[in-house]
């Protein structure tokens, strides 16, 4: 999942750092060696990990620490603001009413795809996007955007027989003046393509973009930064799309493209699913890295997906078939749990393992077979499932009594569970215990 | 290509044989100072940490402790024994001689993560294969990706090959097992089998990849990978292998200023050949890979 190897070897760390039971030059040496080469095996720069590793190396020996902390707080709060200081500072992504946004690339970086779930994003938060096909190269490339973007319900204006990209934009651009947000998908291209750069720079002369977006996949090595400076040298980056952070890639190429040009990482893309896109957010990421867990971002995705009067109606009477149902469902939709447990305080610092992750979706979905199995007086009166029953309910889902026994008793849990959470224990998240229910 | 190593390289040989000019052996700790030079090279190359390791190891073995005459050439000395770990990584094979020596029809798979270029990249084999006299099939097995199908559907029609598709959301294995029966029937030499791109933690998807393996029984199954990326290669190349054993592969984007490390990394960790490197947009753009070209091609000046 995202960052695995870097988060891995970064907990480590931060372990080592807070097992010590003080903090000497020893330490500090060991410790900036050991971020050293987790930087460099996520692919981040050798310059700037170098310049990273000496300033956390200095700081945490000769800054005095802030009242409060102890010294190993203290190395931990270094190595997190120097990590948060590469990335730059958080920006919320304004939506201006009207908005022209340029995606640009290296081949098969994820262009297409992710224009689409921009697209999805901006929907969703009530713009009007229009997407030109403005890859003109490689062949079938408008035939892609126009089956994601049909799927995804968005709108696609392009002309397959028309090999001329800035004809294609200019017309898009009138059929597309009633949108709120044009978004111009190009065709890939490097920093060695001479006449594929200069038809970029034409591109933007036409469209006169207001974003002008690098789409990076995060598998990139260490020639992100140069390709990245090319970008940017010749029609000047406003933002970065990191992409393919759901496989095992570390994502550091971005990181150097980012020193490298200024600009910020601005949307991450998680996934094949349209909806696996989320705006960047340095301090989430580290945190994330770091293995310090992050409930906000889950929060946010899961107030997109769960529906707020069920969640009232859970936290206001009994827990029903019916309302774990809604809460499994609205869980699987938001991604892969590996994606949604990195989220949560405490769960990215246990090792779980990718094949138990994987264990516990096949687990929820069976969860929603057996459930789907019940009838109605089942699914609002839990009690009345005795062994017979359980015995029909199992025959139903084509499932085992031991499975629909487990599914008894994590309804018993999680029903527990929310009567604490009613009690003010909010500290720990109704989703997290759900997770912990879930193992 | 791949001069950024290259020079790098060259001036890191000078450096240590400079620093061994007058001495006459060699101790660890010498050694390691001069070996950190390199070390960085290779890690600005995108050779993967793990391999870099094992460089720096074979150096240490082939350098430490030797006592050298005065006199002698030392950079020569220095990058000899950086050319012989270097070929070590390497297995060689020709996959034209291969399938010309093996049954009929041969198949190949094409897998890796998603847009590394696996179908530019088949377009580009059925292209060399022709001219070589082996006529090839193609199947259209992402039925994943959107626009898939068309996509490599326009390069065979370009190409003149034989296709052979189902719908979007065919069974990928189906599609496999029709195209192999044609090209039985027809007496084609060849087929190439497009897989969809898939992130190699997605279980789900690597499980699919196993089925089309399994049904297919390829005689090679070939793992494209991004010329471009950095130590990411080693658990992409070692996800694939556990759900499809990878029998050689091939290297894409080399022309996008790559330096050749991802080459290197795959190569050992693989111990398998890579066949071909992908160098351009052209069909015609695919270099036969050899790993005596590839470390000249590192070393020389």
């Amino acid at each position: 999942m995202v960052l695995d190897k870097l988060s891995d070897s970064l907990t480590g760390v931060i372990k080592k750092i807070t097992n010590a039971s003080f903090i000497d030059e020893k330490l500090v040496k060991e410790v900036v060696r050991d971020i050293q080469r987790a930087l460099l095996t996520s692919d981040v720069n050798v310059k700037v990990v170098m310049e990273l590793s000496k300033r956390i190396e200095a700081r945490s020996l000769e800054q005095k620490s802030i009242a409060g902390l102890t010294k190993k707080e203290h190395v931990i709060k270094v190595v997190y603001e120097e990590l948060t200081l590469l990335l730059g500072e958080k920006q919320e992504y304004r939506l201006p009413s009207k908005t022209r946004i340029m995606l640009i690339g290296i081949q098969g970086s994820g262009k297409t795809t992710s224009s689409v779930k921009l697209a999805k994003f901006l929907s969703k938060k009530g713009l009007r996007p229009y997407i030109l096909a403005a890859d003109t190269y490689r062949p079938a490339a408008y035939e892609q955007l126009v089956q994601l973007a049909e799927k995804a319900g968005v709108k696609v204006y392009g002309d397959p027989g028309n090999k001329d990209a800035v004809s294609i934009t200019k017309a898009g651009l009138k059929e597309a003046s009633n949108a709120d947000a044009v978004i111009l998908d190009t065709a890939g291209r490097h920093k060695s393509e001479a006449d594929l750069f200069s038809e970029m720079k034409e591109l933007s002369e036409t469209f006169k973009p207001d974003e002008k977006l690098l789409v990076i996949d995060s598998n990139l090595g260490q020639s992100a930064g140069r390709q990245a400076a090319a970008f940017h040298e010749a029609i000047g980056l406003t933002g970065v799309i990191l992409t393919k952070l759901d496989g095992s890639a570390k994502g550091g190429g971005a990181l150097s493209a980012v020193s490298e040009t200024g600009v910020q990482i601005k949307f991450v893309g998680l996934g094949e699913d349209v909806k696996d896109f989320e705006i960047f957010d340095p301090e989430r990421f580290i945190s994330r890295i770091l293995g310090l867990g992050d409930l906000r971002g889950l929060m946010e995705r899961a107030s997109e997906e769960i529906d707020e009067d069920s969640v009232k109606d859970i936290l206001k009477g009994d827990l029903t078939f019916d309302d774990l149902k809604t809460q499994i469902k609205s869980i699987r939709n938001m991604g892969p749990l590996g994606n949604i447990l990195k989220m949560i305080p405490g769960f990215s610092m246990m090792s779980m393992p990718k094949e138990q992750t994987q264990m516990t979706e096949e687990k929820m979905d069976r969860y929603l077979y057996i459930i789907d199995s019940m009838n109605k007086r089942e699914r609002v009166e839990p009690k009345l499932l005795n062994t017979s029953r359980i015995n029909r309910i199992a025959c139903g889902s084509g499932t085992t009594r031991e499975d629909v026994k487990e599914l008894v008793n994590y309804h018993k849990m999680m029903k527990k569970t929310l009567k604490g959470f009613k009690k003010g224990r909010f500290s720990k998240g109704p989703l997290a215990q759900m997770m912990r229910g879930m193992k | 290509m791949f001069s950024f190593l290259k020079k790098k390289v060259a001036n890191n040989t000078r450096k240590i044989s400079e620093a061994l000019k007058g001495e006459v052996t060699l101790d660890e700790s010498r050694l390691e100072d001069l070996l950190f030079d390199l070390e960085i090279s290779l890690i600005e190359s995108d050779v993967a940490l793990e391999v870099v390791d094992k460089i720096k190891d074979d150096l240490k073995n082939s350098l430490l402790g030797k006592t050298f005459e005065r006199g002698s050439d030392l950079e020569e000395i220095v990058k000899s024994a950086l050319r012989d770990s270097l070929k070590s990584m390497f297995i060689d094979a020709d996959l034209v001689e291969t399938i010309k020596a093996g049954k009929r029809p041969f198949v190949i798979a094409f897998i890796g993560v998603n847009g590394t270029g696996k179908t530019t990249t088949i377009a580009k084999i059925a292209t060399a294969f022709e001219k070589e006299g082996l006529s090839s099939v193609i199947a259209a097995c992402d039925t994943y990706r959107a626009g898939a199908i068309e996509q490599i559907e326009q390069h065979a029609e370009k190409l003149g090959v034989r296709l052979i598709k189902h719908g979007p959301g065919a069974d990928a294995a189906a599609v496999a097992f029709d195209a192999i029966e044609h090209a039985r029937a027809k007496d084609k030499d060849v087929v190439l089998i497009d897989t969809a791109g898939r992130m190699d933690t997605n279980v789900n998807l690597m499980d699919e990849l196993k089925k089309v393996v399994r049904i297919a029984k390829p005689n090679r199954v070939i793992f494209v990978g991004d010329a471009l990326t950095g130590n990411a290669v080693v658990d992409q190349v070692l996800a694939f292998n556990k759900y499809a054993s990878i029998d050689g592969a091939i290297l894409t984007k080399a022309d996008a200023d790559a330096k050749g490390g991802a080459a290197i990394s795959v190569a050992y960790i693989l111990k398998k050949p890579i066949y071909y490197l992908g160098t351009g947009q052209e069909y015609g753009d695919l270099l036969k890979f050899s790993s005596e070209w590839f470390v000249d091609e590192l070393l020389s000046e």
